[in-house]
């Protein structure tokens, strides 16, 4: 399959642009629930917006009543989401706990999607429990009692945690916390007893939750997927994730890129335009070639995983190192070239450098990611 | 099945069959490349078999239209083509400028009949090209270049000199720019074709600091050249000269190559690998030669279908070229002390060091990483007054 949109593909990403350069906007979205102090941090009347377009059901099987595309077209999505810095719940409810309730029984499906196909419910996904991603340790634990299970532990910066009707827990059910085996995804409900959650706003203004689970007791019917055996699943969820994180990098990275081109045209110093100073233009070009390779790295992992490639895997984090590299340097270059505007809460630059941050620690980092590069390759 | 997975299937099925297991191996070094040609010597039976066999079929330019030596495939096809020669690791059956460089000049502003003439011998592998582009004068400032050609009715007498010629003492014939009018200096170049056994071409290798002359000084006294030679319009052969250079710098690039060859971390660990600063290098290298990869992928995708920016093969060039300086500075380090032989037949004859030493021309030849930044930043950014 050839590196590049179908004509399908090119006609959503169309529609997603318009869509997020007429609504998504920082002045309409990101900044208005920011100054708002909002404790969602995102707007919900968006969110219905997105299920109006159909996006919330791109990776929704259409037996489930979805649209049952790929990777692909979920991250033409996410990267005008980046482009934007359109905060809301896609990433973490139709892609990521999309992903994981594609694995669950029927009665979940039919439970759970609706309301994410209408966009009137969110869903965040609980992996994580400390401040660096590590999903290969899951010390939370579920215990089977009565009709289901007890689950009880702690979840880390939780994205979206605190507006989330429904959390997809990864707990452990069998083994040591550092097993490969003995994980189940669990579907637990924002009411469920024994759940509470404390809530962070993170440096991007997005928000966040630290989540205890006391003893939560949930039904045998909350599981997703297999009991014990929720790995697979599980790093079916992860992959989602890091794939779709690094479609909004790129994202992010063009958009930084686009607003720091455009000022080095405007901007006049020493009574000339910066832009005609070589030692701008050479950064300016090296880092046009960083965003071009980071978009190519995350095109071929979307379509290995959408192809169910078993290249898929190694893919997935060279793209999400990749795309968190390029953007890194996309958004430092952005603030720098910017001078001192660059540095105010007026201009939108610095905005983009604190998304970048936040979104290069969500579902693993560089280092992560090349550590895990590293050990696919064998060595 | 689908009419392309059909054609995998008949490309998987031929290759089993007629790519000697020898042909299968990576080339360790420069003789183990088959650049064909009337001086050539074939290093054993399966490399020329394996170039008889290719050309035969036309593989050894697989996309080009079959009158003209290729097999005709679609970008699809030539891409499935690709990716079963990868998957078994075979070795190209012929490299070539020819292939590479004046075979697609020749394709856009060749004459039918220079097409079927030269094209035919390029998939044959029977004429070696060399390129005299550069001059002592004229580097990154190439359309200063002036060797010059008089005019005498019915050929031009050329006079002058090229440099960093690569293989012109191994060469058969020459793609050359020459001045063919002083008084204009992008619309005075013309783009000529010629024997390197004329009378008045010699040539004299230049000893690099890999210990090996690759590269020329190429000397023109009063060399006779054909009008008919010329490939494209008088004086217009800037025109070629650059859609030429996208050629070679999408070849420089090394867009399309093989993973398992491209990437390090796992070949290092042979060594072993103990130094955790010096995997951590190589992880983040392999992360950028995997991301480079897809970039060769996506980028020839494109190319095939008008997709790329016009100017998009000097980015390929420009982090193609950086990141095979880097990737052989990570080799050295790995290897060693072992990887310093300079001569003993356990290195190769120091192919590590002398490979190594090599990359560093990467960023160089065929237009400097700082022109290729100059041409992003004007072509494909349009920044200002560059």
């Amino acid at each position: 399959m050839p590196l590049y949109h179908t004509e399908d593909q090119a006609m959503l990403a169309d529609t997603a642009r318009q869509f997020m350069s007429d609504e998504g906007t920082i002045a309409k979205q990101l900044r208005h629930w920011r100054d708002k102090q909002c404790k969602d941090g995102f707007g919900h009347a968006l969110w219905k917006q997105f299920a109006e377009l159909g996006f919330t059901g791109i990776l929704v099987a259409e037996a489930d009543g979805g649209l049952g595309m790929g990777h692909v077209e979920a991250g033409i999505v996410l990267e005008e989401i980046g482009r934007n810095l359109t905060p809301s719940p896609f990433l973490t409810s139709s892609v990521m706990a999309a992903t994981a309730l594609g694995g669950g029984s029927a009665d979940l499906r039919g439970r759970y999607l609706p309301g994410l196909l209408a966009g009137d419910s969110v869903f965040a996904v609980a992996i994580d429990e400390g401040p660096k991603h590590r999903p290969e340790r899951i010390a939370t634990r579920a215990e089977r009692a009565g009709n289901g299970f007890r689950i009880t532990g702690g979840k880390a910066f939780v994205v979206h945690g605190g507006s989330a009707d429904m959390l997809v827990v990864a707990a452990r059910t069998a083994g040591a916390d550092d097993d490969n085996d003995g994980i189940t995804l669990f579907a637990v409900p924002k009411d469920a007893a024994g759940l509470s959650q404390d809530a962070v706003r993170l440096v991007d203004s997005s928000m966040a939750t630290h989540v205890k689970l006391d003893g939560v007791q949930v039904d045998a019917d909350a599981v997703i997927g297999e009991v014990d055996a929720g790995r697979e699943l599980l790093n079916r969820v992860l992959n989602a994730g890091r794939v779709g994180a690094a479609a909004e990098s790129v994202g992010v990275a063009g958009g930084a890129f686009d607003m720091t081109t455009t000022y080095l045209k405007q901007r006049k110093q020493f009574g000339q335009l910066i832009g005609e100073f070589q030692a701008l233009q050479h950064r300016a070009a090296h880092l046009y070639s960083e965003l071009e390779i980071a978009r190519a790295s995350v095109i071929k992992a979307q379509q290995l995983l959408d192809a169910g490639s078993d290249k898929a895997e190694l893919m997935v984090s060279v793209a999400k190192a990749k795309a968190g590299k390029a953007a890194s340097l996309a958004v430092k270059e952005g603030v720098q070239m910017h001078g001192g505007i660059g540095m105010t809460d007026e201009y939108d630059i610095g905005l983009y450098m604190k998304r970048d941050r936040a979104l290069s620690e969500f579902m693993g980092d560089m280092y992560y990611h090349a550590e895990r590069v590293a050990q696919l390759s064998g060595y | 099945m689908s009419d392309l997975e059909a054609f995998r299937a008949e490309i998987r099925a031929w290759l089993e069959e007629n790519c000697p297991p020898e042909m299968r191996q990576p080339a360790r070094s420069d003789d183990d490349i088959c650049w064909g040609g009337r001086k050539f010597k074939f290093k054993n039976e399966a490399q020329k078999q394996w170039l008889e066999r290719c050309a035969a079929k036309g593989y050894t330019v697989p996309d080009w239209p079959k009158p003209y030596g290729g097999a005709g495939m679609s970008p699809a096809e030539a891409k499935i083509w690709r990716e079963e020669m990868n998957r078994i690791g075979a070795r190209p059956p012929l490299s070539s400028f020819g292939i590479w460089m004046l075979g697609p000049a020749l394709l856009k502003f060749g004459t039918e009949e220079q097409k079927v003439h030269y094209l035919n011998q390029i998939a044959r592998g029977e004429i070696r090209w060399c390129q005299g582009y550069s001059e002592p004068g004229s580097g990154s400032d190439l359309v200063s270049l002036q060797t010059y050609g008089e005019d005498k009715g019915d050929h031009w007498v050329v006079n002058g000199q090229k440099i960093w010629t690569s293989y012109a003492d191994k060469a058969d014939w020459i793609f050359c720019l020459v001045r063919t009018d002083k008084t204009n200096k992008y619309q005075g170049i013309s783009f000529l074709l010629f024997d390197m056994e004329s009378p008045g071409v010699s040539t004299k290798p230049i000893l690099l600091i890999s210990g090996n002359s690759p590269f020329c000084e190429t000397f023109f006294d009063n060399v006779k050249v054909p009008k008919y030679q010329i490939v494209g319009e008088l004086n217009r052969g800037w025109d070629v000269a650059k859609y030429l250079l996208g050629h070679e710098r999408e070849m420089i690039s090394g867009a399309g190559g093989n993973d398992r060859l491209n990437t390090i971390g796992a070949f290092a660990k042979r060594n072993g690998l103990e130094d955790p600063l010096l995997r951590a290098e190589l992880a983040m290298f392999d992360v950028d030669a995997l991301a480079f990869s897809a970039m060769g992928e996506k980028f020839l995708d494109e190319i095939k279908v008008g997709k790329a920016h016009p100017a998009q093969p000097n980015m390929m060039k420009y982090a193609g070229t950086e990141l095979n300086k880097r990737r052989h500075e990570l080799l050295m380090a790995a290897g060693g002390s072992a990887a310093l032989e300079w001569d003993s037949e356990a290195s190769g004859g120091g192919s590590k060091a002398r490979t190594w030493l090599r990359t560093k021309a990467n960023s160089i030849e065929g237009g400097t990483s700082e022109v290729m930044l100059n041409v992003i930043s004007k072509r494909i950014l349009d920044l200002p007054g560059a």
